[in-house]
């Protein structure tokens, strides 16, 4: 081209050109959840390379907890999940129970599940809300999530004695048996979620602005998330069928009927979508399982006052909110774990975000780390 | 009033401090509409979102927007060290300096505005552009990337909706054959103009929007991807200027614009004759209230509940559809104001062709625009329910 007699020779001005941009977001930005932090290279608005710092919230749970008894250890795991604790002290506990071979009470079990899904509702309506406003809502759609997400924690505090930290369950059971009026509030809860679902259904899904900034933002094929080891929402995004409370149903959740939500698209819009379906479907477990719920005692009968499983490792992983939670266990016979190790879903699900992010706008790559869903405790753990 | 009152009965006074007087007026107003309207839109916002808003400070926190005042004036005026000086301390006042000229050349009662121009929507129009220089001047001189950023933003997004503003306020003019505002408001006697010029009023309140970079278009100082875009370095007093007094007295000036252009100021239900005679300023100055308050509360009510649209769509908004039909009005006003001699059938030709334009525009907004339904959307999510 340049070498075309018919077209002036075209000469290289260095004062015109063009230079990618770095742009430094987060571990201080509105958009970024937590502390994470991410370096975009941008070409005007379009991202052309991401750089994800991790590590700003490292606090080492991991070898901490292996200088703790297996009870103290559990206050550990709501630390590291903040929006799905007890979820993650399920884990926990389910694997300190293989490994010691307690096998927990009926009522136990159903009380554990009871708060695990309404658990899920809760950390799924903390995205709700936080997605809507990456998107520029401007406070919205989290008003509307965060009223449903006061009730459930308001009744987490009624169980647990705290509104955060719950470290409610044990190896064998729970700390204690529930209010007398546990069943009555669970199921006020459910139908408040079931309300709170349906307004930000209306909300947000047929927005055409919110359709046009999620919809096929984001990509990710069935491939990719496998090669990823992403899990949870974002897996089932893609249209996999893969949850382990059906794959490999831990505790009783093969007692209960409901249904896997599956995007077909993998984008934004459909993590979203699976998201507020699996609100609903956590609704259906938790009035089954408050239904079926047995009274009894909510510990072994025998329960060792110190824990010291056999020497011998396990490996448990539970569906959490976020996807597949894994804790890796390792014990020498004495009364603390010789080694920890938790498989964080969010880091793993963060690992895909360079992939969907690049050849998107600037202002995609916030959808995108939002419709991750990162809790960044996990993450750095 | 006083003022307002000498005009009435014909008071002479002398041209300089009358002026001075009616400057000093609107200075007051202004700075008392801004407070209310940030306490306004934070109980609305707050009532659409299931809160309070501001309890706190006054009764039901009436006292908020002075709390909040006090403490931006009282606070430490940051300036980055690698700023550009003078273009960082400017700029503010770049931004403001215009918005509020644009407040001089608006009647906001019969006769009664700090001057009445005659090429006063031709002035309103070419002062409001001048805002984007402050955004980039601030944009440029924080040395921030993310202020970087929104300049350059703004730029884009200011300039380009200036267009569409232009071509709906000039499709009006064209009717009333005024570029005075009193003379476009007196003509508007019995049919406002919103109703024979539909689609340029959606244009005007959609490029009102986005001249305000109010959600769902703050693309340029979107909080969860520039953080507060040319503005983030800017602290107290400057900062204040920016947000209260820009944001907010440019909304009121919109608000007024529009309801003096498009929905017949405080000549459309009564007419000027009134029944009150020297006191008609009043209700002239409710009718006036009442309409500019609707505007506002529509757009408080668009900004709280729509997410932000990304730069492109609306960029491609602006130029795809907004510009195309901004100017097919215009030349189908020409027509039919050349053609059409009688004042009924004019009236119904300009209210058939605007209208017809506003659905054709909506049918080629949602052509454009069209996502697969909801069944489709869903679908796979409730072929899931089926299988067990």
């Amino acid at each position: 081209m340049t070498n075309d007699p018919d077209l002036p020779a075209m000469t290289y001005d260095p004062e015109l050109e063009t230079i990618d941009l770095n742009i430094n977001i987060g571990p201080q930005h509105p958009a970024t959840h937590g502390v994470f932090r991410m370096v975009l290279v941008v070409d005007g608005e379009r991202v052309e390379d991401l750089v994800p710092h991790i590590g700003y919230m490292h606090r080492g749970a991991e070898k901490l907890s292996e200088h703790m008894d297996y009870r103290q250890a559990i206050g550990y795991q709501d630390r590291t999940e903040y929006l799905a604790q007890f979820n993650a002290e399920l884990c926990y506990v389910q694997a300190v129970e293989k490994l010691a071979g307690l096998v927990p009470p009926e009522r136990a079990e159903y009380i554990r599940v009871i708060l695990a899904e309404l658990n899920r509702i809760s950390s799924h309506f903390m995205f709700l809300g936080a997605f809507g406003t990456d998107l520029g809502v401007f406070g919205t759609s989290f008003t509307y999530a965060f009223r449903e997400r006061e009730n459930l924690l308001d009744l987490f505090e009624e169980v647990s004695g705290d509104r955060l930290m719950y470290a409610y369950f044990r190896p064998g059971g729970v700390a204690w048996d529930v209010p007398h009026n546990f069943v009555e509030r669970v199921k006020w809860v459910c139908d408040q979620a079931l309300i709170g679902a349906k307004d930000l259904d209306t909300l947000l899904t047929d927005n055409e602005i919110f359709i046009a900034r999620t919809l096929n933002i984001g990509k990710l094929s069935i491939e990719d998330a496998i090669d990823f080891g992403a899990s949870g929402p974002v897996l089932r995004a893609c249209g996999l069928k893969f949850d382990l409370r059906r794959d490999e149903p831990y505790s009783i959740y093969d007692r209960f009927d409901f249904d896997i939500p599956v995007g077909s698209n993998g984008d934004s819009y459909d993590r979203y979508l699976v998201r507020l379906e699996e609100i609903r479907q956590s609704v259906r477990i938790v009035r089954q399982a408050i239904d079926q719920m047995p009274d009894g005692p909510i510990l072994p009968e025998k329960l060792p006052r110190a824990l010291r499983p056999a020497a011998g490792e396990v490996y448990m992983r539970c569906e959490n909110p976020r996807g597949e939670y894994g804790i890796y266990l390792i014990s020498r016979g004495s009364t603390q774990p010789y080694r920890l190790r938790i498989r964080s879903s969010s880091f793993c699900n963060l690992a895909a975000l360079k992939h969907m992010t690049v050849g998107h706008y600037v202002a995609d790559a916030v959808t995108i780390l939002g419709s991750i869903d990162i809790v960044l405790c996990e993450v750095d753990r | 009033m006083a003022l307002v009152l000498w005009g009435l009965f014909g008071v002479d006074m002398n041209v300089w401090l009358d002026a001075f007087l009616r400057l000093q007026l609107i200075v007051i107003v202004m700075t008392v509409t801004v407070m209310a309207l940030i306490y306004v839109e934070r109980k609305f916002v707050g009532r659409i979102q299931m809160r309070l808003g501001p309890m706190r400070t006054g009764p039901y926190g009436t006292l908020q927007s002075v709390a909040d005042a006090v403490k931006l004036l009282t606070k430490e005026d940051l300036r980055p060290a690698t700023a550009d000086f003078w273009l960082f301390e400017l700029a503010p006042y770049v931004t403001f300096v215009p918005v509020f000229m644009t407040l001089l050349a608006l009647p906001f009662m019969e006769d009664w505005g700090v001057r009445d121009l005659q090429l006063g929507l031709f002035y309103i129009v070419a002062v409001s552009g001048v805002t984007v220089i402050g955004y980039i001047m601030a944009g440029w001189a924080s040395d921030n990337k993310y202020a970087l950023l929104g300049a350059v933003r703004s730029a884009a997004q200011l300039i380009s909706y200036e267009i569409p503003l232009i071509l709906a306020v000039l499709a009006v003019s064209m009717v009333a054959g005024s570029l005075n505002l009193n003379d476009i408001i007196l003509q508007q006697d019995t049919i406002p103009n919103a109703l024979l010029q539909p689609l340029p009023f959606l244009i005007l309140l959609t490029a009102t929007l986005a001249e305000l970079s109010r959600r769902p278009f703050d693309i340029p100082i979107g909080e969860s991807e520039v953080v507060g875009g040319p503005w983030v370095e800017y602290s107290g007093i400057r900062w204040s200027i920016i947000f209260a007094l820009t944001e907010y007295a440019g909304l009121w000036g919109m608000a007024v614009l529009g309801s003096l252009v498009f929905l017949g100021g405080w000549e459309f239900p009564f007419g000027t004759s009134g029944f009150w005679g020297d006191f008609d300023f009043l209700y002239q100055m409710a009718l006036v209230f009442a309409k500019s308050s609707f505007l506002i509360l529509t757009m408080m009510l668009i900004s709280a509940t729509f997410p932000r649209l990304r730069i492109d769509q609306l960029m491609a908004f602006c130029w795809k559809i907004l510009l195309p039909f901004g100017f097919l009005q215009i030349v189908i006003n020409g027509i039919v104001l050349m053609y059409l001699d009688s004042e009924v059938t004019r009236d119904i030709a300009l209210f058939a062709t605007s209208g017809a334009l506003l659905v054709a525009m909506a049918y080629v907004t949602y052509l454009a625009t069209r996502q697969p339904s909801r069944e489709a959307r869903v679908a796979a999510m409730v072929a899931a329910r089926s299988i067990q």
